[in-house]
């Protein structure tokens, strides 16, 4: 500890503290621009100047270490005088446009101009101007109003992974800019917009759209990716505006990626539902809610007692509330069926009922930071879990060594120090060879379950990769999206698990929505001898309720979903939005509020529920899903359902000590056999849900929609899988999967395994193709 | 001493060097085993001040270096010589490149660097071309490179050729150039003697200084500062230029009159009267003619008559010359030459370039004096590295001593100095608005 003293207070801080540290700790507060506490120091704004007791001249509060004894003044004369002076350097090139910025109201430099800057300015010469830079869809620039605080500069290339900014030119002349002909691709871009302490970097789609004085600040929760995380939803005359990160550091830090940021857009398309509609002789007609509801209703009933409750079936989207997944499921086991699920996207449901509860993270998001050792299987990290992928990153250059099983080597823009890249048939083995290698290592027993079905011999790879996981203190075992949406994953979570024992670790699922952990907490699965969402597609049903999925993007085989539906006498929908899709298999539309028009509950990864109030009132006639249920549970005459307020229900689903329910990662055996069985001649499907393709609200966000993680899906191929089919990078090829058959255009890919072909799901060009994973064709079109 | 029997063609050659007595240094403490400590002892006693600007004893900057750091540690020689009117170095590098490549091998072994950086000032090919040669005669010879002469000990000596930037002639600007990245000042601390180049101990020294360090071990520290003054010890080079009748490089011993160098380089041209001299490189104070007559030419004199000796350009005006139109071409220098990354420096070169500017250009109003000072004064103290109060002290020394001249300017729209007048001495026309 160092015994500082500053503006006449003595403290103690720790060894290695900056002035600017001292500061904060008394509630001091320097004025500074490029100082921020998540970025390295640069130092070069010089606002933050102070006065220090035998110092020759002020020095930066941000960039100088504390010694011991040393005396400081934050505010004396000497330290504001040097403070002003920076004010006028800052102001004279500065276009003090104000009046025209949308930065207005909440701008450092507009606020530390009242207290540092001059009534009026000395300088008299021409001021400087700076072309506009093309930053891509979410970035709107204004580079006169730019300080060069370099925090832009910073935050790609330390945060967000990838220099896509830098600072070129010397003195006056000096500019911030992308790369040549580039834009900031960054999938976590938009936080530039709050790091700049200007109005050079602001939200292009939120560009002149309210003065920031005029928004409400309502906190909310993202409903996108398994993270959850804290939003600040500011809204205008019931209309989303703008949404900003709420800081927490357990969570999402002071981040969010631009899918938690930028899919508000999307609430007032013109694809949302406003009016409940029903299907008669094939006509749509909008209807008043009672008549909706009775005919849904009338039309469950008819299916439960022609067919027994068995021949009804629900299939809930992981983006909805624990509330709706809950009553959902509470609606249907008072209807007589246990066919229920919300793992729409899974096929492979052996390991249910062999966990101890609901799989998750296995650890606190925070925790990553102390990781020393992780894994990560089958997971497209960077696009599917944006912040979390951040955090490995950070956790990286202090040291966390990072290992990765999967059919893709794709850039992750962190260290990955070792890695297997299988085609997704031998993941199973290549877990397999781990488990043989780490025993072996580690000297320790392989669970008796497992030895018989381990691969006999061990890679080079397998091995390398086992001392990683095996030498940790602290190991974590990630199972990502594709890991869990394989056709074994069972098998892949029960050998994340005994790696996990083995190495001293812990695996856990990282979760492809909102409410991955939730759905499970909400009892949204079917127990007993219940139809898990794949039994409710192989045999179809009489009847079925959707919520907030679209069959064609949101499930693992969309054509057999489709005709699973189109086959049914009644299909409910409740949903946000409109699609042709949804109308060609729905008989009834309820629109149900998105997650801003209502209150609910997400249950993150790390199993940390979190319930946010509606933001906006719902559109149109929209009902929050909660209660549409509710209403619904009521006209069948079901018990239970007259639920006061949405925590009442959540208290119902998640039960006073719901982290109780969470599994503990113990090993587990999977006796029988998987019932696809992924060998067979052809290419392997490799499908990943692009980050702004997956879930019904982010589809529909028109500047998402530009950016380039949004580009028409192409099928990616290894360069020497394209040579031996005669393919060239460019050419359009015809994909063959099952019955569907789709065109698209190949392109090269280096970082895939070889024999796999990886074509995006959860778009129209592909939805065709069907299953997730599986053997496909590929000829010249 | 450096530059002393260097003529010739070929005296730049290993031959010659060796012919001259060069290496004996090198040899001496490899073949009497000098314990490093003492070379560093042996400086001390030198007063070898750094001859890049700053003067800073060379012996204490050595010492500086952890002896016991387990890791690389680097060493860096600083001939991005880019202040005008300094062009020293560039002398030495052609006439005699190998005493820098012999100085900082005994640098290397007195403080244990294993590589060394020669970073060669961009706008300078030929002589970039010749330190390259003259490198791969010393590793022919063993002088360099593994296992130097059977010593034992080993040191690799690169030359790293910039793009004549002046802010990498600031040793942190100059380390970032050397990694690849772009020349910017570091923020200290940390100083480079613990973070230096790739983030490892590095000790920065001026050509000048290596080059005089083999001469110091050759005739002892006591006797290499009997050559100058106490305080300032040696010989050194000093590059005269402006109205002088020889311009060029002389060495001289520290505490040498300035009318003494002043005579070695000519005269003044045409036999006019000497106006003003900026005695060590256009960041230093401007001196007037009386202030500087009596000024011996050694850090502490010119300090004590308030300006710096800094790289030892003596820039000589005489009295055609306008101070207005001189100050106006020294700040668009540093306007042009800040590196743009801290505000007072970036803001500030082109705020005090364009009222200059606009005085000189008979534009000038009643407080543009005071706007300067006042300018300056949040220029200097306020920035990363030196370029800021580079930039600012000329104006304040000009308007300090020269003050009047400006006034005029700005009352009457025009010169004091008469374009005829101004055009006799410098023979380019000005235009009579001026």
């Amino acid at each position: 500890m160092l015994e500082i003293e500053i503006d006449g207070q003595q403290i103690q801080v720790p060894d290695g503290s900056t002035v600017m540290d001292a500061a904060a700790k008394i509630g001091s507060y320097i004025p500074h621009f490029c100082y921020h506490k998540k970025l390295s120091i640069a130092a070069n704004c010089r606002m933050c100047l102070v006065q220090v007791e035998k110092a020759p001249k002020p020095l930066p509060a941000c960039a100088t270490p504390v010694t011991n004894g040393m005396k400081v003044w934050t505010h004396s004369e000497s330290a504001v005088k040097a403070q002003k002076g920076v004010m006028e350097f800052l102001l004279i090139n500065h276009p003090l446009d104000c009046p025209i910025c949308d930065q207005g109201g909440e701008c450092q430099l507009q606020d530390l101009a009242v207290g540092y800057g001059g009534s009026q300015s000395r300088y008299q010469e021409e001021k400087r101007v700076v072309l506009n830079k093309n930053l891509g869809s979410l970035v709107a620039t204004d580079m006169t109003r730019c300080i060069n605080c370099t925090r832009c500069v910073r935050f790609t290339t330390e945060i967000a992974g990838e220099m896509e900014l830098g600072q070129a030119f010397r003195g006056e002349h000096a500019e911030i800019m992308p790369f040549v002909e580039k834009t900031v691709d960054s999938e976590l871009s938009g936080n530039i917009i709050d790091l700049c302490p200007v109005g050079a970097l602001t939200s292009k789609p939120f560009r002149f759209a309210a003065r920031t004085w005029e928004l409400s600040r309502r906190k909310s929760v993202s409903p996108h990716d398994s993270l959850g995380a804290n939003l600040i939803v500011q809204t205008k005359h019931d209309v989303v505006k703008r949404v900003l990160p709420l800081e927490n550091e357990a969570i999402n830090e002071c981040w969010l990626s631009d899918k938690d940021r930028f899919s508000y857009e999307a609430l007032n398309s013109a694809e949302r539902l406003q009016r409940p509609q029903i299907k008669q002789g094939g006509e749509w007609r909008e209807v008043d809610w009672q008549t909706a509801l009775e005919f849904a209703a009338n039309g469950l009933r008819g299916i439960a007692q022609q067919h027994g409750g068995q021949g009804l079936g629900a299939l809930l989207s992981p983006h909805a509330t624990v509330e709706e997944l809950y009553l959902g499921q509470k609606l249907m086991r008072g209807l007589g069926t246990d066919n229920v699920d919300f793992r729409l996207r899974q096929t492979d449901f052996r390991a249910d009922g062999r966990r101890s509860g609901a799989p998750w993270l296995g650890m606190p998001i925070a925790g990553v930071g102390e990781l020393d050792r992780l894994l990560v299987i089958g997971s497209f990290l960077r696009k599917d879990a944006p912040l979390l992928a951040q955090r490995v990153r950070q956790a990286a250059k202090r040291g966390l060594q990072v290992g990765v099983v999967g059919p893709t080597a794709e850039e992750w823009l962190l260290p990955v120090r070792s890695r297997m890249v299988v085609p997704p048939s031998g993941m199973v083995s290549a877990l397999g060879q781990l488990v043989r290698a780490l025993s072996e290592q580690k000297s320790v027993v392989v669970s008796e379950a497992f030895v018989s079905s381990l691969p006999a011999a061990v890679s080079e790879e397998a091995s390398t990769l086992a001392r990683l996981v095996g030498s940790g203190e602290r190991v974590a075992i990630w199972l990502g999206n594709l890991a869990v949406q394989h056709s074994q994953a069972a098998e892949l979570e029960a050998l994340a698990c005994e790696i996990g024992r083995l190495s001293g670790g812990r695996a856990g699922v990282i979760g492809e929505a909102a409410n991955s952990v939730g759905g499970y907490l909400a009892g949204a699965v079917p127990s007993g001898t219940g139809l898990n969402a794949k039994g409710m597609i192989d045999s179809p049903r009489k009847g079925y309720v959707l919520l907030a999925a679209e069959p064609d993007l949101d499930f693992a085989d969309a054509p057999r979903t489709q005709a699973a539906l189109q086959s049914a006498e009644i299909v409910v929908s409740l949903s946000a939005f409109d699609s042709p899709a949804l109308r060609e298999s729905a008989d009834v539309l309820l629109p149900i509020a998105p997650f801003s028009e209502t209150s609910g509950t997400f249950v993150n990864c790390e199993g940390r529920a979190q319930s946010f109030n509606a933001v906006a009132k719902p559109l149109g006639e929209c009902r929050p899903g909660w209660k549409v249920l509710r209403v619904l549970g009521t006209l069948l005459g079901l018990n239970d359902f007259a639920y006061e307020d949405s925590e009442a229900v959540s208290k119902a689903a998640l039960g006073a000590d719901y982290t109780r329910k969470l599994a503990g990662g113990e090993t587990f055996h999977v006796a029988e056999a998987a019932s696809v069985t992924d060998s067979g001649a052809g290419l392997e499907r490799v499908a990943d849900v692009p980050i702004y393709f997956a879930d019904p609200v982010v589809r529909r966000s028109a500047p998402l929609q530009k950016t380039k993680d949004a580009a028409v899906p192409v099928a990616r191929l290894s360069p020497a899988t394209l040579a031996q089919l005669g393919v060239s990078s460019g050419e359009r090829v015809r994909v063959g999967q099952g019955s569907g058959t789709v065109e698209l255009v190949a392109a090269a890919d280096e970082t895939l395994a070889a024999g796999c072909v990886r074509i995006a799901a959860a778009h129209r060009t592909t939805a065709a193709l069907g299953a997730l994973s599986g053997r496909l064709s590929v000829e010249r079109a | 001493m450096i530059l002393a029997g260097v003529d010739g063609d070929r005296a730049w050659r290993l031959q010659d060097y060796l012919a001259r007595g060069g290496y004996s240094a090198l040899k001496k403490i490899i073949s009497e085993k000098i314990p490093p400590e003492a070379i560093i002892a042996e400086l001390k006693t030198a007063v070898l001040r750094g001859r890049g600007g700053a003067g800073f004893p060379t012996g204490l900057k050595w010492s500086f270096m952890p002896r016991s750091f387990p890791g690389d540690k680097y060493l860096a020689c600083n001939s991005d010589e880019g202040e005008p009117g300094t062009f020293k170095d560039r002398d030495i590098l052609r006439y005699n490149p190998h005493s820098v490549i012999e100085g900082m091998t005994i640098a290397a072994y007195a403080m244990g660097c294993a590589r060394g950086y020669n970073y060669i000032h961009g706008e300078i090919f030929e002589i970039y071309q010749r330190f390259e040669e003259a490198l791969e005669e010393a590793r022919a010879a063993n002088l360099l490179g593994a296992d130097i002469l059977g010593s034992g000990f080993s040191f690799d000596l690169f030359a790293h050729h910039g793009y004549g930037a002046y802010i990498c002639g600031e040793e942190t600007a100059l380390l970032e150039s050397i990694e690849g990245k772009k020349g910017q000042p570091r923020f200290k601390p940390p100083f480079p003697a613990s973070y230096g180049l790739y983030g490892k101990p590095t000790t920065i020294n001026n050509t000048e200084t290596f080059a005089s360090v083999p001469f110091i071990i050759n005739m002892g520290g006591e006797a290499f500062l009997n050559l100058g003054k106490p305080n300032n010890g040696g010989m050194k080079l000093f590059s005269v230029s402006g109205h002088v009748n020889r311009p060029g490089n002389y060495e001289i011993p520290l505490g040498t009159p300035f009318s003494e160098l002043l005579e070695m380089a000519g005269g003044m041209r045409g036999g006019r009267k000497l106006k003003a001299v900026i005695p060590g490189g256009s960041s230093s104070p401007v001196l007037p003619a009386d202030v500087m007559m009596s000024c011996t030419m050694d850090y502490d004199s010119i300090s004590k008559a308030g300006s710096m000796l800094g790289s030892g350009a003596v820039i000589v005006m005489d009295e055609t010359t306008c101070m207005v139109k001189a100050l106006e071409r020294l700040s668009y220098f540093y306007f042009e030459e800040s590196c743009g990354q801290c505000t007072p420096c970036r803001e500030g070169t082109g705020w005090l370039y364009r009222v200059v500017h606009r005085i000189e250009n008979g534009l000038g109003r009643a407080d543009d004096l005071d706007l300067l000072n006042s300018v300056t004064g949040n220029i200097m103290g306020r920035t990363i590295c030196a370029l800021g109060d580079a930039a600012s002290m000329p104006v304040q020394s000009f308007i300090k001593h020269f003050g009047g001249e400006f006034q005029y300017h700005i009352e009457n729209k025009k010169c004091l100095v008469s374009p005829e007048v101004q055009y006799e001495g410098s023979q380019i026309y000005v235009s009579p608005s001026c």
